[in-house]
């Protein structure tokens, strides 16, 4: 429950920065940005946020469900154009995928030739 | 009051579409066990989509539950420094790498969404509303409504993205034969943001850290090239 307390803490900092502050970035997204910047520092040690960082990161993906059954809320909008919509969906994401891949993974080969980075 | 209002009403209660939800990822994962490809999040959305719709349940009632859960998307965004943390520690050599692959794959996947709903034909609206739909959807809601797109209908598409990458970035990669924890992850993290990251969070750590920093990376990235198309417009 410590660990759970830290990242609650951590999420309201990101929160307080990004409405009170107004730093251009979502409060969640700051919230990890400290969180890193604090463990990196020595602030926050692994081992206290450790176990409970693990749990909700195993089952992240049921955090997101709520908000893609409200996909269903547009069904109507979306249908109206769905050809530009379904193909840029696939054709750009696609794009981004093997782009960000390949650069990346040249550019590793060429830092450190040889290294399988496994 | 039939039997069907009774149950509409009925779906207003929290517990509702808690229970819904959570029992609906439980049999996802017990299925995704045995049928690999069936992505547990899909299974997941695709089981509650189809009884909201046969039970004529709207979406508002089966929220009042959802919102209790999409809540933890908050502290799980923050729990993702620890990943970002032990990557920084072991790959901390490749991180130029990482940093130009996302900024390219960002640039590209900005001019891709645009020329294609453009030269198919797609209103302004969707068009803006599809720039930043690689990016996690706090941002891209932010950054479309600047552009003067729908930022409910960003919001749409974001989460689309990230299922549609979560589910065929892995495969689509290997079939590219891209390869390597720093590739992989730098790729999904960057198309498909955290529920890209949440997939490789069950298959691999170091993919899981590195996709992480490349969705945060993307997100800061894809706000500021799109300042430019924001004075252009």
């Amino acid at each position: 429950m410590k660990g759970f307390a830290i990242l609650l803490l951590f999420n309201l900092a990101g929160l307080a920065g990004h409405q009170l502050l107004h730093i251009p970035l979502p409060g969640n997204v700051l919230g990890m940005l400290l969180l890193l910047l604090s463990l990196l520092a020595g602030w926050v040690k692994l081992a206290w946020i450790e176990a409970s960082a693990q749990f909700l990161l195993k089952h992240m993906l049921i955090f997101f469900a709520p908000t893609i059954v409200g996909v269903i809320v547009y069904f109507g909008q979306i249908g109206q154009q769905w050809l530009p919509i379904v193909a840029n969906l696939f054709v750009s994401t696609a794009i981004v995928l093997a782009l960000t891949g390949w650069v990346t993974a040249k550019l590793a080969r060429g830092a450190e030739a040889g290294d399988s980075h496994g | 009051m039939t039997a069907m209002d009774e149950l509409r009403a009925f779906a207003g209660q929290p517990l509702f579409g808690v229970s819904l939800t959570v029992a609906a990822y439980v049999a996802a994962l017990w299925l995704n066990g045995r049928r690999r490809w069936l992505h547990p999040l899909f299974a997941t959305t695709g089981a509650i989509i189809v009884l909201l719709l046969v039970c004529d349940i709207p979406y508002e009632q089966y929220r009042k539950g959802g919102d209790l859960i999409t809540f933890f998307l908050g502290p799980t965004t923050v729990a993702l420094a620890v990943p970002l943390y032990k990557a920084i520690q072991t790959m901390r050599r490749h991180l130029k790498a990482v940093a130009v692959g996302v900024t390219v794959g960002s640039a590209a996947g900005i001019a891709a969404s645009g020329l294609v709903v453009w030269l198919l034909g797609g209103t302004r609206e969707i068009l803006l509303s599809m720039l930043p739909k690689s990016v996690t959807s706090p941002i891209a809601i932010e950054i479309a409504g600047q552009l003067g797109g729908t930022p409910q209908l960003a919001g749409v598409f974001t989460v689309l993205t990230g299922l549609l990458g979560s589910m065929f970035g892995p495969a689509l990669l290997r079939l590219l034969r891209i390869r390597g924890d720093l590739a992989i992850g730098a790729a999904v993290g960057t198309a498909a943001h955290g529920i890209g990251t949440g997939r490789l969070v069950r298959e691999s750590e170091a993919q899981a850290g590195i996709s992480s920093m490349a969705m945060s990376l993307s997100g800061i990235i894809t706000s500021v090239l799109c300042i430019p198309i924001y004075w252009w417009l």
